[in-house]
């Protein structure tokens, strides 16, 4: 008997496919992976006026593209789509299953995963194959504070999700061409049991803590209100954002805007300063991919002080202070 | 009256654990335990359901005898019983397995719960899988990341923001949500009900005998992953350590770290010689 041509199968997920090109990143990674296990790169595409994504799909590294465009699936379902996909992988029987680790995804794919019976990793930040041709899932914990490679041995498909900008797409090329499969819409579709009342495009800010490059922390070791604001005219020469702890905010020297941690926002700046901040896990699970962490501390044993690449033994308001006045007299625009 | 079921998770309280080398999986017994947040917030939602409209609310979690301690703390919020599942057979399990099981402790103990709540990530492991994949077990109507949860007789409206879009799902129960953190903040506890919940009874403890799950069940609903390696990701930390005062410490960490700050913000930072 012939082998079974092997395929690696990528979710196409297309709704903010401008601010978000994970498709792509994982496409691109489908093809590495692809030589090493001779395998095909597959999308898997759902929705209603699709044919922008085919082709985009195409030009950035599928070999097919299996398609279902139906005006009833103009907006996305969670059940519609598991039930679509669930159907396409019990009939194609495909070696791994890569899917963006987008809100959508990170829900949409651990119920797949249960319907195939198989294991699934999540928020991947690495993917590789092993020389007995498995699949290598690194996946954060701990705030991504440590990473874990992870195997589904004996299960099949081995699934992944995996965090919007790990891997770098493939350019743009109108040149290839992949096997389009448009399939109709299954008439045993079972209705979805979750209806869609509403929904609308909330308004994006440009700018917000996640994605600055500079932030500056503070914490209840800044004493008090008038300390901590003056951090704000630190972030405002580095062009930076302000961050708080929770005892900070619910001690009104922040807004809840500004909370960074596990219950807060999950930070990745360039470079992050934190003054007077101890180090519970609640704040530092935020923390986990921060380029350069600067901690100031009276305390050189604190959590905090550890985690950084450089720790400044200092009171935080008189190192803030004298950080603020020496930056003025170096920095040229 | 509504049966609510809130699953619940104790998480180690520090940021670095130390790892079992052989088994790949984390020395949990090391830590003190907390509720993980967002299991809080779940319980939170559960509560606040329970004052509108009334509501039993049973706490459930899986994990070492201590993670008793977050039961308690759950009934001393106002939850009315807590289930432990606690057996050394099933320590270690992965999400896959972990919502095998959780599904067959409410098939047991709650086989008419009209709501099922957990929290939408956690902070250890931070799959967010367990939700989503015991929807699929106890096949159930579900929503992730809900910021509100409205009942109004056998309708269960969720508001949620996924993806840059507000939604607003509408399903009927039984279902599963999933709590996020925007919402429900989490009460404190008083301290008599914390005397309260430590003193009475209300726990009941299952193993997986009386859960009805022999090893052949793990062999064929148990964990599909397994843990190769596990490593620490920041290997090259600059570690270095400025002391001395205030003013001093402030030239010479802008001497040292000038070129990164300038080159970080787009700006040449330089001492005036």
């Amino acid at each position: 008997m012939m082998n079974k041509q092997k395929s690696i199968w990528v979710f196409g997920d297309y709704r903010n496919y401008y601010q978000n090109r994970v498709t792509l990143q994982l496409l691109s990674r489908a093809v590495d992976l692809s030589r090493t296990l001779k395998a095909e790169v597959c999308a898997v595409l759902f929705g209603h006026d699709i044919e922008e994504w085919i082709m985009e799909y195409t030009a950035h590294g599928a070999d097919r593209v299996l398609a279902i465009d139906h005006p009833s699936l103009t907006s996305y379902s969670t059940e519609n789509y598991l039930a679509l996909i669930e159907k396409l992988a019990r009939e194609r029987d495909p070696d791994i299953i890569l899917i963006g680790a987008t809100d959508f995804g990170r829900e949409f794919a651990p119920r797949l995963a249960k319907r195939l019976q198989t294991g699934l990793s999540a928020d991947c930040v690495g993917l590789d194959i092993t020389s007995e041709g498995l699949l290598v899932q690194v996946a954060p914990s701990f705030g991504g504070n440590m990473l874990a490679e992870i195997v589904t041995e004996r299960h099949r498909p081995q699934m992944a999700t995996v965090r919007p900008g790990t891997f770098k797409e493939i350019p743009h090329n109108n040149e290839r061409t992949a096997i389009v499969e448009r399939l109709p819409l299954p008439a045993d579709l079972p209705a979805s049991r979750v209806r869609l009342v509403e929904y609308e495009r909330a308004v994006q800010r440009e700018h917000t803590i996640e994605n600055a490059t500079v932030i500056v922390c503070g914490g209840r070791g800044m004493g008090n209100k008038n300390n901590f604001k003056k951090l704000d005219e630190l972030a405002g020469l580095l062009g930076g954002d302000v961050g708080a702890t929770r005892p900070v905010v619910y001690a009104g020297w922040a807004g809840h805007d500004s909370l960074v941690g596990q219950a807060g926002k999950h930070i990745k700046p360039k470079i992050l300063f934190s003054f007077g901040i101890s180090g519970a896990i609640q704040h530092t699970a935020g923390l986990g991919e921060a380029d350069f962490i600067v901690a100031i501390n009276k305390n050189p044993q604190a959590t905090m002080m550890k985690m950084a690449d450089v720790a400044i033994v200092a009171d935080s308001g008189d190192l803030l202070r004298h950080l603020i006045r020496e930056l003025k007299k170096r920095i040229r625009e | 009256m509504l049966n609510i079921v809130v699953c619940i998770k104790q998480v180690p309280m520090v940021t670095e654990l130390p790892w079992d080398e052989k088994s790949g999986t984390l020395r949990r017994d090391l830590a003190a335990g907390m509720m993980n947040p967002a299991c809080k917030h779940a319980v939170e939602a559960a509560l606040q359901i329970k004052e509108t409209q009334g509501a039993s609310i049973t706490v459930m979690t899986m994990g070492p005898p201590a993670a008793e301690e977050v039961l308690r703390e759950a009934l001393a919020m106002g939850a009315d019983r807590g289930v432990l599942i606690c057996d050394r057979m099933l320590a270690g399990a992965d999400t896959y397995a972990t919502s095998f099981i959780l599904a067959s402790a409410i098939r047991k103990k709650c086989p008419s719960c009209d709501l099922i709540l957990c929290g939408a990530y956690t902070s250890d492991s931070e799959t967010a899988q367990v939700g989503p994949q015991l929807a699929e077990e106890l096949n159930l109507p579900a929503a992730a990341y809900a910021e509100n949860i409205e009942v109004n007789s056998r309708t269960l409206r969720v508001r949620r923001l996924v993806d840059h879009f507000r939604e607003t799902l509408e399903m009927e129960l039984p279902a599963l949500v999933t709590v996020s953190m925007e919402r429900y903040q989490p009460r404190y506890a008083s301290f008599s009900g914390l005397d309260r919940a430590f003193t009475r009874a209300g726990i009941s403890v299952l193993n997986a005998e009386k859960l009805g799950i022999a090893s052949a069940d793990l062999a064929g609903q148990g964990s599909r992953i397994r843990v190769r390696n596990v490593f620490v990701r920041k290997a090259q930390k600059e570690n270095m350590m400025i002391t001395g005062a205030a003013v001093r410490a402030a030239n010479e960490f802008l001497d040292r770290y000038e070129g990164k700050i300038g080159a970080a913000i787009g700006k040449s930072i330089e001492a005036k010689k």
